[in-house]
């Protein structure tokens, strides 16, 4: 129970922590008039606007992506399949300002597709801007992060399944209904209420592909009330009210979902014996290719732009090559800690099941960083540290602790059912065997459980390497990553040069992602 | 034994961060300002050698998202803000600052000051200063709009990219730009111009990012990108637009903190901000305006760009006392 209660400390910790940082803000000012905001008719609109979009958003995305894992499980030796997994990282380190320039070069009024109109001699121009412009850019941001989370449950069921499956002589459409919408039943839910999270909390996305002010999410409103207004009750309640709002999709979540036991197997890789047939493959792969298209375009947009910055505008080659090392130095440390807290918290999540508050405090701290409005956490930790804690001194510090925190939902999300599948096949026989603490992680955990975990470490570090949000609070002139290095080249019209620092970070964050996946996980295909 | 190895790295790491500060030697002036003025290619590595060697004191750069963050920083840090000096701020924010009383008043001589209106503020020195005005892009429109009334004339065309006055500075420039021109019938005029909006994006970053890969032919920026197109990029393709009712004006502030450890050396910063080793840096690094004359030292795209006829600029304490209701009127006007 040891491991079981480390992770139940950490996980208390991190709740008390932004419980602390919300309760600052609301007291901070001497109260908010929770009537009055309440009953305001534009608040009422922000909201139903942000839960619009949030659960569309998800809808499409999950839509997407369901489908696609299927066929990436199905045909596990589809050319390149490994780099379309690892593509899939790249949107989580993506600055909102690059996915935006990538969606608009693809679906813009002079993007790609507007030019195939004109060539084609039609007038017909794509028009984005509006909730069909934030749904491609949260579909975008999120279908590879679903097919990522999703693809681990197909590895879940026992090659002895799939063989069982075949001998009965079912169909797909009868593996589908039988073995995989069950499977999925316990995968989905988790998915789609962390998608759906992720797209309520949008913020320049929504203002700027959204058309204007009708298009206003809850986070717009907290960055309204903590940045321009400072009335800290204000953003605190909203704060409150986001997290609230999230924490109750994760509860629908978790009475939705269900556990399911496939039994014990071999571990042996399963052949597909329903994906075999030509029908089954060419549909599986238009599936993949309409995905990684859809994926792959803005990606190429962003590519073409940044070589042509790279080669041809001013080439910022120091500033770069130090905010290439600065994004390593905080990004690789904050994934690494996100995953060895994780760990214990994902597998106190698995111990716990049965008591009810422990389950609560470990499911929020698991989200904690994605339910948190990162306004209103930065608000509080400026309100907490003023006259205490030289924030600038301690920059490398607090920033990679923020970033973990902020990234620690990505290893929990993926370690979760790893582990509690590892349990419930091995408990057992650790248990016969009087195998326990560092004995066991070293002889059963660790070799069944590496590829979660370097799974867990590289998504985590891409999402930190892509931060903005803790550089930008602490504030310190000698810490530049690529993000800010970005905004700082847009900011002085630099924007070529800035394209070529785009491109700088997604291959730095492609390399990574392949390194940690490689190196933690082995070498075997997820 | 995880816990323990996690207390001891915690620990280490605040012996670490404590033990910085005390090495430090000369005086340390900390000013807090926006992240873009301390890039590499911004006035702050320019002009921090030429202060510190004038000073004897090394300056700390602490930057933030922007002037409206600036703000936020010093209201939620009050009266421990480690910071001397706070550099950015613009006039639609100076008074809500004053307000605070953490701002003590600045003492400096500005007798050299030439901007266009006369500067009476006690507490804050002026160090750059700009017109906003709608930029041009010559290959994707044949006729610009000739005034902000033409602007505003029915129909839903040319597409303009704006900036969100709840979260961004020029955002905030058009409303007051508006207001000042139409008054009461600010609201109407919104109404005319919502139809012809492509979208109203975060901050200038993403607007000025999309006009210039050609999503709309006119942006709200200031008259100096042109400057900036002409001479970095040698292309005459973008042109800012002047209008008959006169352009709206944002000026740059600096103020030192009530709380300051370092008074003197934060007054001697302020009036190096108005002195010519500072401002010729201003015009090819921040893209903005010097507010003395800095003769010869300006380059001649400055005096090559169009000029406004009328330069208009609100009171900050009405700013400040209407800026809640102006943007829900906004709101009101584009968001139905």
């Amino acid at each position: 129970m040891t491991a079981a209660r480390i992770g139940l400390a950490v996980a208390a910790f991190i709740v008390a922590a932004i419980l602390a940082d919300y309760a600052a803000l609301l007291w901070g000012a001497g109260g908010a008039d929770v009537a009055n905001l309440l009953s305001d008719r534009y608040l009422h609109r922000v909201v139903g606007f942000t839960f619009l979009e949030a659960s569309l958003s998800a809808l499409l995305s999950l839509a997407a992506a369901i489908p696609t894992a299927r066929a990436l499980a199905r045909q596990s030796s589809f050319p390149g399949r490994r780099l379309i997994l690892q593509l899939c990282a790249l949107p989580m380190v993506m600055p909102s300002i690059v996915a935006i320039f990538g969606i608009v070069a693809v679906f813009g009024r002079s993007g790609y597709i507007a030019a195939m109109a004109s060539s084609l001699g039609s007038e017909w121009r794509p028009s984005i801007y509006g909730l069909g412009g934030i749904l491609i850019a949260h579909v975008f941001f999120n279908m590879p992060l679903a097919i990522r989370l999703l693809l681990p449950a197909w590895g879940t069921v026992p090659a002895e399944s799939w063989r069982l499956a075949a001998q009965l002589g079912m169909s797909s459409g009868q593996v589908f209904r039988l073995v995989e919408v069950p499977l999925l039943r316990q995968y989905v839910p988790a998915a789609f209420t962390f998608v759906f999270i992720l797209c309520f909390l949008s913020f320049a996305v929504i203002l700027t592909l959204g058309g204007g002010p009708r298009a206003t999410t809850l986070e717009v409103a907290i960055y309204q009330a903590l940045h321009i207004d400072v009335d800290l009750p204000q953003g605190g309640l909203l704060a409150l009210l986001e997290t609230v709002a999230c924490l109750i999709m994760v509860a629908i979540a978790w009475a939705v979902g269900q556990r399911i036991d496939f039994g014990r197997g071999q571990r042996m890789t399963g052949l597909r014996f329903d994906g075999i047939s030509l029908g089954a493959r060419l549909r599986d792969s238009a599936t993949i290719v309409l995905a990684t298209g859809f994926l792959v375009l803005p990606l190429a947009a962003l590519l073409y732009d940044g070589l042509r910055g790279l080669l041809f505008a001013r080439f910022d080659g120091g500033p770069l090559l130090a905010a290439m090392l600065v994004t390593l130095a905080l990004g690789i440390p904050s994934g690494i800690i996100a995953t060895v807290l994780g760990f214990p918290i994902a597998g106190a999540a698995d111990r716990l099941r049965g008591r009810r508050l422990a389950t609560v405090v470990i499911g929020i701290a698991g989200l904690a960083g994605v339910v948190a409005s990162p306004m209103a956490i930065g608000a509080g930790i400026i309100l907490g540290a003023s006259g205490r804690i030289d924030l600038y001194a301690m920059a490398p510090y607090g920033v990679v602790t923020m970033n973990a925190l902020l990234t620690l939902p990505f290893a929990v999300g993926v370690l979760r059912p790893a582990i509690a599948r590892n349990n419930a096949q091995y408990d057992r026989l650790c248990a016969g065997l009087g195998l326990s603490g560092w004995n066991r992680f070293r002889v059963v955990d660790w070799p069944l459980l590496r590829r979660p975990i370097g799974l867990a470490c590289g998504l985590s570090t891409a999402a930190a390497m892509g931060d903005l949000a803790a550089i930008a609070l602490f504030g310190n002139q000698s810490l530049t990553n690529l993000t800010l290095l970005l905004y700082n080249q847009i900011a002085a019209y630099r924007l070529d040069s800035a394209s070529g620092t785009a491109l700088v970070l997604l291959a730095l964050c492609l390399a990574t992602f392949a390194a940690i996946e490689r190196g933690v996980g082995g070498r075997g295909v997820s | 034994m995880r816990i323990i190895s996690l207390i001891l790295l915690a620990a280490a790491t605040f012996a670490l961060a404590g033990a910085g500060p005390a090495l430090a030697e000369p005086a340390k002036l900390t000013v807090y300002t926006y992240n873009s003025f301390t890039a590499d290619w911004g006035p702050g590595p320019k002009i921090t050698p030429i202060f510190e060697q004038r000073c004897g004191c090394k300056i700390q750069w602490v930057g933030v998202e922007d002037g409206a963050a600036l703000l936020s920083r010093l209201k939620l840090e009050g009266k421990n803000s480690p910071a001397d000096v706070v550099l950015g701020l613009d006039t639609s924010l100076t008074e809500e600052a004053s307000g605070t009383g953490l701002i003590a008043p600045h003492g400096a001589d500005l007798s050299a000051l030439k901007l266009p209106v006369a500067w009476n503020d006690k507490d804050f020195v002026p160090f750059d200063y700009g017109y906003f005005a709608f930029m041009w892009d010559t290959q994707k429109l044949a006729t610009p709009p000739k005034s902000l009334a033409d602007l505003s004339a029915a129909g839903d065309a040319p597409k303009i990219l704006l900036e969100d006055p709840r979260t961004s500075t020029p955002g905030l420039g058009l409303l007051l730009w508006l207001k000042t021109v139409d008054g009461d019938r600010a609201g109407e005029a919104w109404k005319s111009i919502a139809p012809k909006i492509l979208t109203v994006s975060k901050s200038w970053d993403e607007a000025y990012g999309l006009f210039t890969k050609g999503e709309a032919p006119l942006v709200l920026s200031y008259t100096t990108s042109e400057a900036y197109h002409r001479m970095e990029d040698k292309t005459d393709r973008y042109k800012a637009l002047i209008f008959p009712e006169g352009n709206y004006m944002q000026i740059e502030v600096a103020g030192m903190l009530a709380t300051s450890q370092h008074q003197d050396l934060a007054r001697k910063f302020l009036q190096f901000l108005v002195s010519p080793d500072f401002q010729k840096q201003i015009p090819t690094t921040n893209w903005m305006l010097p507010v003395i004359d800095i003769g010869a030292d300006l380059p001649p795209v400055f005096g090559q760009i169009p000029q406004p006829t009328k330069a208009l600029m609100l009171p900050s304490t009405e700013v400040a006392a209407h800026r809640a209701a102006w943007v829900k009127e906004w709101l009101e006007a584009v968001g139905q």
